[in-house]
């Protein structure tokens, strides 16, 4: 083995045996009933259980609206730094990675404040109106979730998005401006075709990290929402169904691999 | 300047301001406005404390943050160490292993946090490694976690390297341990700082792994802040909360800081 080789070797080796072993342990007790034996009875189970393909269906639209959501609101926030600039926008950018470095179940515990049964938004309403009770009762339903991950995840997809637009050319929206072009015609022929690639890579890096979201669905504590990651965290801790809760983690860690691939593949293609 | 008429510009700047702070400003200063109340429910706290500050800066709540730092300050370390070799090894590999050590080390941001817990406590809670119940569990789950995040900025800085300082140093008889050393090393220490910083403020934050494997008596912050939280003491995690995100910018500026006076030595 040449000497390069051997000097990538204790990385690897030890990433081999904190990561890659105990992944491979994961599927191989997937594979091992409570009953004994080796067999594909535990997928056989889960698959046929309504809480898992309820999770799975959570899981799925949760993360694909969540990313939809993040796209639509991090280019339109994006856009206005970037080329509608105001007098703190700077400020606002460098906020934007603050927020990047705070835990994502934070967002959770501030909505549970601001639109919870309480709340400041349902506590307005009652002062207004006398009501006994407002009218924002989504938190405990996927919706306060949707709400948490697109609050949460945005930053993610606007900061690529800062960074392509400014290696842009302004000269060439100076030169479409003069033409005659108004805005929503230069956002979608000069800028929307330079910044795809980046928009691409961040929301397919949100969509993963959506998918595998867990502090978010955690403190929201509904038992209506329950997704991929949440079911493998009660099936091991809650009801000690070690088998069940890794044939669950195989499924998930097979699609966010599958989709982080795919990442990797749109990045390398952007250049991002 | 992309809208040009001034009552476009403050059009945009309207919708700019109502979509940014209600979602973003505002979830923040919530829970900072939170953490002083006893009572929230009207348009603003009442009920102002300090008291909630008291609880989350002694006993439970202290060794929680301690117990964070440690975990934070220990996994950083490793797993900047693993990242940075694997890094600095792989930019001398062929284009076809350095591909496959990427891969292998960008996998566990692509597993979910919750898998890495589940996987890491089914290996090692049982001879001959047995680490169940221990703090070292914890501090390997997050190490693994990210390991990931600190090669990838770092093998990101050494493709930025200028590889003619290195060149020059060898031509002129350094041998490689000396290039690294006094050569290459410095050169890649901003991007080891900001790396160390993301690691810190991943570590200081990360809740899923940990709720699968923290033994009783190495809880760190997040954990606490959620059993506040499902017990419904709301104000109370605020303030663990608020203590937490000061830890981590503080520990972020801290390490910038040291970063800096490093580099102009």
């Amino acid at each position: 083995m040449p000497r390069r080789l051997l000097w990538a070797m204790p990385p690897v080796a030890l990433l081999a045996l904190f990561f890659l072993y105990p992944l491979a342990l994961v599927v191989q007790q997937s594979l091992q009933p409570d009953s004994g034996g080796t067999s594909v009875q535990p997928y056989a189970d889960v698959f046929a259980s309504e809480a898992f393909r309820h999770a799975l269906w959570t899981t799925v639209w949760l993360a694909l609206a969540s990313t939809a959501g993040c796209m639509v609101l991090g280019l339109l926030l994006a856009l206005v730094i970037a080329f509608v600039p105001f007098p703190g926008a700077k400020a606002v950018a460098r906020f934007v990675d603050v927020f990047l470095s705070f835990p994502s179940f934070l967002i959770t515990l501030a909505l549970l404040f601001i639109y919870g049964s309480v709340g400041m938004a349902n506590g307005l309403w009652t002062d207004i109106t006398g009501a006994a009770d407002g009218p924002f009762q989504f938190l405990t339903t996927p919706w306060g979730v949707l709400l948490a991950e697109v609050t949460y995840f945005t930053p993610f997809v606007m900061r690529p998005l800062l960074a392509a637009f400014s290696q842009l050319d302004t000269a060439q929206l100076e030169a479409a401006g003069s033409l005659g072009a108004r805005a929503p015609r230069i956002v979608r022929q000069v800028i929307l075709p330079e910044a795809l690639p980046a928009l691409a890579a961040g929301g397919s890096l949100v969509l993963v990290l959506c998918l595998n979201e867990f502090g978010i669905v955690l403190f929201t504590g509904a038992k209506g929402v329950t997704t991929l990651p949440m079911l493998v965290y009660s099936k091991a801790i809650l009801e000690s169904d070690y088998s069940g809760a890794c044939v669950v983690a195989v499924v998930n860690v097979l699609i966010s691999v599958g989709l982080y691939g795919l990442y990797r593949v749109v990045s390398r293609r952007a250049g991002a | 300047m992309l809208v040009h008429s001034r009552k476009g510009r403050w059009a945009v700047w309207a919708v700019f301001l109502v979509l940014f702070v209600p979602l973003f400003a505002l979830p923040l200063l919530v829970v900072l406005g939170a953490s002083f109340a006893t009572h929230w429910s009207g348009v603003l706290p009442s009920g102002l404390t300090t008291a909630h500050y008291r609880s989350a800066t002694r006993g439970e709540a202290l060794q929680a943050l301690t117990t964070s730092l440690v975990t934070a300050l220990t996994a950083s370390l490793l797993a900047l160490a693993a990242g940075a070799w694997a890094a600095l090894a792989g930019a001398a590999l062929n284009k076809r292993h350095r591909r496959i050590l990427d891969a292998l080390f960008v996998l566990p941001v692509a597993v979910p946090s919750v898998v890495v817990g589940l996987s890491v406590l089914v290996a090692f809670s049982k001879p001959p490694m047995l680490l169940n119940g221990t703090r070292w569990i914890v501090i390997l789950a997050h190490t693994v976690l990210v390991t990931a995040f600190a090669h990838q900025s770092v093998s990101a800085a050494i493709t930025r390297l200028d590889p003619a300082y290195e060149q020059v140093a060898a031509s002129l008889g350094a041998r490689p341990g000396y290039v690294l050393w006094r050569v290459r090393l410095p050169l890649l220490l901003p991007s080891l700082t900001a790396a160390a910083g993301l690691c810190i403020a991943l570590s200081m934050g990360e809740l899923s792994a940990t709720m699968m494997l923290y033994p009783p008596d190495w809880t760190p912050l997040p954990v606490l802040i959620y059993a506040a939280t499902d017990r419904g003491a709301l104000f109370t995690g605020s303030a663990v909360a608020v203590v937490l995100m000061a830890a981590t910018l503080f520990t972020l500026f801290a390490v910038s800081r040291i970063g800096a006076k490093a580099s102009y030595r």
